[in-house]
C-alpha cells in the first residue's frame, strides 16, 4: 500500500518534470501549424502555410544558407584541428604537455559573450569588418575544445598499439594518420562534427555580435521576434529543433552504440 | 662470421630503475629464441629494444650484420606480433595482411598472390574477405602472424602471443608456431613468462631476472645443468640441498656429507640441485639418506611425492612410477646418479 503511494508520487513527479521541460517545445511545434495569424490558443487547425513562407522568404533562406555555411565550415575546421591536437597530445612526449592540454580545453569555460566581444574588438582593430567568417572563427574557438576532448577519449592505449603495428610494418606518420588512425576512429570524428554543428546551428550571442548584414538563422529569428510573435517564428523554431534532434540522434548512434571490436 | 642478431651491452635506465643491465646476446639465423623470466625481469623491454620501440640508454643492436640501433621500427627488418594482436579493426583480413605490402609499394597482382600465400601458411585460406570482428581469438592471432610474416622480416618478434588463449588452443598454437618457424626458416624471438612454453618452443632459452640474463642455452642444457640458482628454481621443480664445501668434492649438508664433482673451493656456500625425476629409490651412487613420504598426488603418468628427510630439516620433491605402492608415512631410501646432481653457488 505504502509502496504503491510512493510509486504513484514518484511517477507523478517524473511526469511533472517532463511536462515542464517538453510542454513549451510541444506548444511551439503545435502552433507552428496554426491556421491564423496569432500563435496563441485556441488552435484553429493544421496548415503548412508558415513552413511555406519561411522557405519562400529571402531573409529566411539567406539566414538558413548562412547558418549552413557557418555550421559546416566551423565544424569541419574544429574537427580537423581538434583531432590533430588530440593526436599530438596523446602520441608524443614533450614538456608542458598537461599544461597545453589544459589551455586547449580552456575555451569551454569562457562565456560566449566574452568570446564574441573579444573577437569583435580584435577583428575591428585589425581593420576587418564583421562578417560571416568572423562567426566561423568564433564557432571554431568554442567548438574545437569539444572536438579535441571527444577525439582524445578515442585515442587510447589500444589504438596506440594498433598504430605501432602500422609503423612496425613500415608506415610513415602521414600514412598512419590517414589509413589507420582516422578510419579507426571515424565514428568519433563524425560524431564530433555533428555535435559541433548542432552547437553552431543555434548559437546566437557570438553570431549576433560579430555579423552585420550576413546574419545566421538564430539572428534572423531574434529580429523577427522583435516584430512580434507569429506562427512563422514557431515554424522556424520547430525546423531548427528538428535539425538539432537529427544531429543528436546521429551522435548517439555513432559514439555511444556498442562497438563491435 | 657474425651472428644474425647481435645485442651488445644494452643498458636501459628509467629514472632510478635499471630495466636492462648490460645485456648481451648473439643469435644464429633460423633460431627460435625464447626470452623467459618473471614480470619485471626486462624481457619485454629487451624485445622492445630489438624491435626499435624502446631506445636503449646505451649499447648496440645489429641485425644481419647491419647496425640498427638508431633506426625506427619501420626501417628495421623486424616485425612484431603484439600481445593483443593490434589488428586494424576497419580493414578486412586481406586488408590487414596486405598493409605492409602496400606500404612497400608491391604491385596489386603480386600483392594478391602473397596475401593468399600468407593466409595459406597460417591455415586461413579463403578468409581474406572476412572482417576482423567475425574472427575468434585464435583466428585473429593467425591473421596477425600472416600480417607480420608476409613482409618477410629477418626476425619475427612475438610479445607474449599465447597469453590470451586457453590451454588447448595454446598447445595447438605452440605446435603451429614451431612448424611455421621451421617452414619459413626465419629467426623468432618470443617473450613469455611460462617456462613450459619456453621449453616447448625454444632452440635457445634466455632466462632473465632483474634486467640481466641469468642463463642462455638449449632447453635441455638449461633444465639439466642450470648455470645459476635462479635458473634452477625458475625453470621447473627441483630439490635444493644447502651446504658448504668441506673438502675436495664433498659438501657438508643437513642430511650429512654428500660427494659430488664440483669446481667451488673449500668453504664456499653451495646448493645441490636435483630434478624430481632424477631422485631414485634403487640405490644409485650418491646417497641422499632416508625420507618419509609427507604427501603424494597422482598425476597420471607418475606420482608427485613430497618427502621429508629423517635426519635434518630437508624437503625432497620426487616422482614415483604409477605402479609404485605409495603410502603416506612410508620410508624411502633416496639416491641419485652423479651426473644428475648440480652444484651451484648460493
Amino acid at each position: 500500500m505504502r509502496r504503491q503511494v510512493g510509486n504513484l508520487l514518484s511517477g507523478f513527479y517524473l511526469t511533472a518534470c517532463y511536462v515542464f521541460i517538453l510542454l513549451p517545445v510541444a506548444v511551439l511545434i503545435l502552433f507552428s501549424f496554426q491556421d491564423g495569424r496569432l500563435a496563441v490558443p485556441p488552435f484553429k487547425g493544421p496548415t503548412l502555410q508558415w513552413y511555406v513562407t519561411i522557405f519562400t522568404s529571402d531573409r529566411m533562406t539567406d539566414g538558413l544558407i548562412n547558418s549552413l555555411i557557418v555550421g559546416i565550415s566551423s565544424s569541419a575546421i574544429s574537427v580537423v584541428l581538434g583531432f590533430l591536437a588530440a593526436f599530438g597530445i596523446s602520441r608524443y612526449e614533450f614538456p608542458a604537455r598537461r599544461l597545453l592540454q589544459g589551455v586547449i580545453i580552456l575555451p569551454l569555460a569562457v562565456s560566449y559573450l566574452l568570446v564574441g566581444m573579444g573577437l569583435l574588438v580584435t577583428v575591428s582593430s585589425l581593420g576587418f569588418g564583421p562578417s560571416l567568417w568572423t562567426v566561423v572563427i568564433g564557432h571554431v574557438v568554442i567548438n574545437m575544445p569539444l572536438a579535441f576532448a571527444i577525439c582524445l577519449t578515442q585515442l587510447g592505449e589500444h589504438q596506440r598499439k594498433i598504430e605501432w603495428a602500422a609503423r612496425d610494418l613500415g608506415a610513415s606518420t602521414l600514412r598512419v594518420l590517414a589509413q589507420v588512425t582516422m578510419p579507426m576512429i571515424a565514428p568519433a570524428l563524425v560524431a564530433a562534427f555533428c555535435l559541433c554543428f548542432t552547437l553552431s546551428w543555434d548559437e546566437f550571442i557570438i553570431a549576433f555580435l560579430v555579423t552585420r548584414f550576413d546574419v545566421t538563422l538564430p539572428v534572423v529569428i531574434w529580429s523577427m521576434l522583435r516584430g512580434g510573435f507569429s506562427p512563422q517564428t514557431n515554424a522556424v523554431g520547430s525546423f531548427i529543433f528538428l535539425c538539432s534532434i537529427v544531429m543528436l540522434v546521429a551522435v548517439e548512434l555513432l559514439l555511444f552504440r556498442k562497438r563491435r571490436v | 662470421m657474425t651472428a644474425h642478431l647481435e645485442v651488445e651491452s644494452i643498458f636501459k635506465v628509467y629514472g632510478a630503475v635499471t630495466a636492462l643491465d648490460q645485456v648481451s646476446l648473439a643469435v644464429e639465423q633460423g633460431a627460435y629464441v625464447v626470452l623467459v623470466g618473471p614480470s619485471g625481469s626486462g624481457k619485454t623491454t629487451l624485445l622492445s629494444v630489438i624491435g626499435g620501440f624502446t631506445v636503449p640508454t646505451s649499447g648496440r643492436v645489429a641485425i644481419a650484420g647491419r647496425d640498427v640501433t638508431a633506426l625506427a621500427p619501420a626501417q628495421r627488418p623486424t616485425t612484431t606480433l603484439f600481445q593483443d594482436y593490434a589488428l586494424f579493426p576497419h580493414m578486412s583480413v586481406a586488408g590487414n595482411v596486405g598493409f605492409g605490402l602496400k606500404v612497400r609499394r608491391v604491385p596489386g597482382d603480386e600483392r594478391e598472390k602473397r596475401i593468399t600465400a600468407a593466409l595459406d601458411l597460417v591455415g586461413l585460406a579463403g578468409y581474406g574477405g572476412r572482417g576482423i570482428h567475425e574472427l575468434s581469438g585464435g583466428q585473429r592471432q593467425r591473421v596477425a602472424l600472416a600480417r607480420a610474416l608476409v613482409v618477410e622480416p629477418e626476425i619475427l618478434l612475438l610479445d607474449e602471443p599465447l597469453g590470451a588463449l586457453d590451454l588447448n588452443l595454446r598447445r595447438q598454437m605452440q605446435d603451429e608456431l614451431l612448424a611455421l618457424q621451421r617452414r619459413t626458416g626465419r629467426s623468432f624471438v618470443h617473450v613469455t613468462h611460462d617456462q613450459e612454453e619456453a621449453m616447448a618452443l625454444a632452440s635457445l632459452v634466455v632466462v632473465m631476472n632483474k634486467g640481466r640474463i641469468e642463463d642462455a642455452g638449449a632447453p635441455k642444457r638449461i633444465y639439466e645443468r642450470p648455470a645459476t640458482l635462479f635458473t634452477a628454481t625458475f625453470m621447473g621443480e627441483s630439490t635444493q640441498i644447502s651446504g658448504r664445501v668441506s673438502g675436495t668434492n664433498a659438501v657438508e649438508t643437513a642430511i650429512g656429507l654428500v660427494h659430488a664433482t664440483m669446481t667451488q673451493p673449500v668453504g664456499a656456500e653451495v646448493a645441490l640441485i636435483v630434478r624430481p625425476e632424477n631422485i631414485r629409490t634403487d640405490g644409485a651412487e650418491i646417497e641422499l639418506g632416508t625420507a618419509r613420504i609427507r604427501e603424494a598426488t597422482f598425476q597420471g603418468a607418475h606420482y608427485r611425492v613430497l618427502a621429508k628427510a629423517e635426519r635434518g630439516d630437508q624437503d625432497f620433491v620426487l616422482r614415483l612410477p604409477p605402479d609404485h605402492l605409495v603410502e603416506q608415512g612410508a620410508m624411502l631410501r633416496l639416491s641419485c646418479r652423479a651426473e644428475s646432481l648440480v652444484v651451484l653457488a648460493r
